[in-house]
């Protein structure tokens, strides 16, 4: 009795000094977010205001979000490209998925396999004949580009590839003894049964598409098209020393994924652990 | 009714053959129907690329040249790469920021075990280790930009205010600039990582630590001999995608240094991008895209040697 009163003791004790740590860690957000609010000549204040003297928030937001660079634009952009991805990817990848699982086909493992090749290529590798392709079929500097170029993922055929393969093979012979051919197995069979797994892939996409700078930074070049990657990096060079002006930008672009983040929580993790992807 | 069920099995089953045989006719073309949108795809977007990388490689091109300026060189890209004192800092930086890796990857096991096992509200701890991983790059650089800000940076007001007269430039300091970026890394890294290591956790037996326990074993120990070797399979994980992901590390330069100040934080992507975009020199480019997949190549293959020699799990 007393010793599991002494090991939640230690327990809380851990946790507490875990949590001053944390708070360490998240320091950067929390100077973000406080800066975000505060009138331009308090910022750098020393010792540092964890609580703004004076409240500028609406002012800075406003000026973010309908100012010149109107932040409203480039969230309509990444929320478009980022649906489409994610809706073209996920498609793409399931059916392939299923394809290469449970559609018992000749070149099949072969075709994989190649698939699988491509994925050791570092994306960076192949940006130049993507580049050049791009300028010569027009899809330069447009979102459909953009859009194609996050649609085709190897990593997503792979992970739904592993959940496909743990639905039962039973399950799609007595669905084709029924009448059934492969796209009602796919639709209403296999789909179903992996549900979780394609809302994870989902998730994970959406975030990814969300936070990609590489390919609108080489892919884009009118303002207009701009996703909020870009965005903080214009607004950041065109504001120059407006650091509470450039914090809010800065929250602007991290907070809603955060709270997608934190809803899928649980699946985003899991999926993480389970792809092993490092993004 | 025995009767009727027998020849209603039959039927069935002759029915279920001949449309099996269809099926076997049909099944190739059901394959190739749902793989096809995914290897059109693959094929012009990625597979296509590639082998233009590697002839473009071999040539002397630039973009405003037209098609008729390729020159093909063969391997004389190469050669010039070799004694290009730019590209050579910035692999030797890639090299250095390995560094970082086991840095992080200690950082995260340490604090996947004490969040696992030792703390209340898990899920919290999860969540705050984790945010950086999720939050968008170029905000994230663009914080520790100011952050790092040689004079009126908090960081360094905070060096003064404890004594510090001549506190680093931080990323503005040739000799700092790529140790700060490595600390922005390990930050942003520390999240994956953990994760990582506490599904590694699951898969550790409870009764072994039990059984530590009868025998009177301090914490110290049951890490040391119980929970740092069974991570091993994770560790091994987690270093090759780390160090594959060191080799891609183009984001937060692209933000915070552009590979300066005096080429002290250029690395081999950056170099790349630096000489394709900007430079406009594709052939040259090309060629540093074979390097660096050659890099990712090496590494991969040493991990599959190392993998089968590792059995044990």
């Amino acid at each position: 009795m007393t010793e599991t009163i002494g090991l939640s003791w230690r327990k809380a004790a851990l946790t507490v000094v875990m949590f001053a740590i944390s708070i360490l860690f998240l320091l950067p957000f929390i100077w973000m977010l406080v800066t975000s609010f505060k009138a331009e000549s308090d910022v750098f204040t020393y010792p540092i205001e964890w609580i703004p003297r004076t409240w500028h928030a609406a002012q800075n937001y406003k000026e973010v979000w309908f100012g010149d660079n109107p932040f409203w634009l480039y969230y309509l952009n990444s929320i478009k490209i980022g649906v489409v991805t994610t809706a073209i990817s996920v498609t793409v990848s399931a059916m392939a998925a299923y394809g290469f699982s449970k559609v018992q086909f000749k070149a099949g493992n072969y075709l994989f396999l190649i698939v699988l090749a491509t994925y050791m290529v570092p994306s960076q590798a192949i940006l130049v004949p993507q580049f050049i392709l791009y300028r010569k079929i027009g899809l330069f500097d447009s979102h459909i580009g953009l859009i194609l170029l996050g649609s085709f993922s190897v990593l997503g055929t792979f992970m739904l590839r592993q959940f496909f393969m743990g639905v039962h093979q039973e399950f799609v012979e007595s669905a084709k003894i029924d009448g059934a051919n492969h796209m009602r197995i796919f639709w209403s069979v296999a789909m179903p049964l992996v549900r979780p797994a394609i809302a994870t892939y989902a998730i994970l996409r959406f975030i990814w598409t969300w936070n990609d700078y590489q390919n609108p930074l080489i892919f884009l070049r009118s303002d207009k098209l701009f996703t909020i990657p870009l965005a903080v990096q214009k607004f950041t060079s065109l504001s120059g020393e407006f650091y509470s002006l450039i914090m809010a930008a800065a929250v602007s672009a991290i907070l809603p994924l955060l709270i997608v983040f934190i809803i899928g929580q649980k699946s985003v993790i899991e999926g993480i652990a389970l792809g092993g992807v490092k993004g | 009714m025995e009767l009727q069920a027998t020849a209603a099995t039959k039927r069935t089953a002759i029915d279920a053959d001949k449309k099996r045989k269809k099926a076997g006719r049909g099944e190739e073309l059901w394959g190739w129907l749902f793989v096809s949108p995914m290897l059109l795809g693959v094929f012009v977007l990625v597979l296509l690329p590639i082998l233009a990388t590697l002839a473009l490689s071999m040539a002397d091109w630039n973009f405003v040249q037209g098609w008729n300026g390729i020159k093909w060189v063969g391997l004389g890209n190469f050669d010039k790469l070799l004694g290009d004192h730019i590209f050579l800092r910035s692999v030797r930086n890639n090299l250095f920021f390995l560094l970082s890796v086991p840095i992080y990857m200690l950082i995260s096991m340490v604090l996947a075990v004490v969040i696992d096992r030792h703390v209340y509200l898990k899920g919290f701890f999860k969540v705050a280790y984790f945010m950086p991983y999720i939050s968008n790059i170029v905000a994230v650089a663009v914080v520790w930009q100011v952050l790092f800000h040689p004079s009126y940076g908090p960081i360094n007001e905070l060096l003064r205010g404890i004594g510090i007269d001549n506190p680093p430039k931080w990323l503005a300091d040739p000799h700092y600039a790529l140790a700060s970026i490595m600390m922005i890394s390990v930050w942003i890294s520390i999240g994956f990582n953990m994760i990582i290591y506490m599904a590694g956790l699951q898969s550790i037996p409870r009764d072994l630590y039990e059984a530590a326990d009868i025998d009177g074993a301090t914490g110290w120990t049951k890490f040391r001999r119980i929970t740092f070797p069974l991570l091993s399979p994770t560790s091994f994980f987690l270093l090759v995608t780390d160090v594959i992901s060191t080799f891609k590390v183009f984001d937060i330069i692209a933000v915070t240094t552009q590979g300066g100040p005096i080429g002290s934080t250029s690395m081999m992507v950056w170099y790349l991008y630096d000489t394709a975009f900007v430079n406009l020199k594709v052939g040259y480019a090309s060629c540093i895209a074979v390097v660096l997949f050659l890099f990712v190549l090496v590494i991969t293959l040493v991990q599959w040697i190392a993998q089968k020699k590792w059995v044990n799990y």
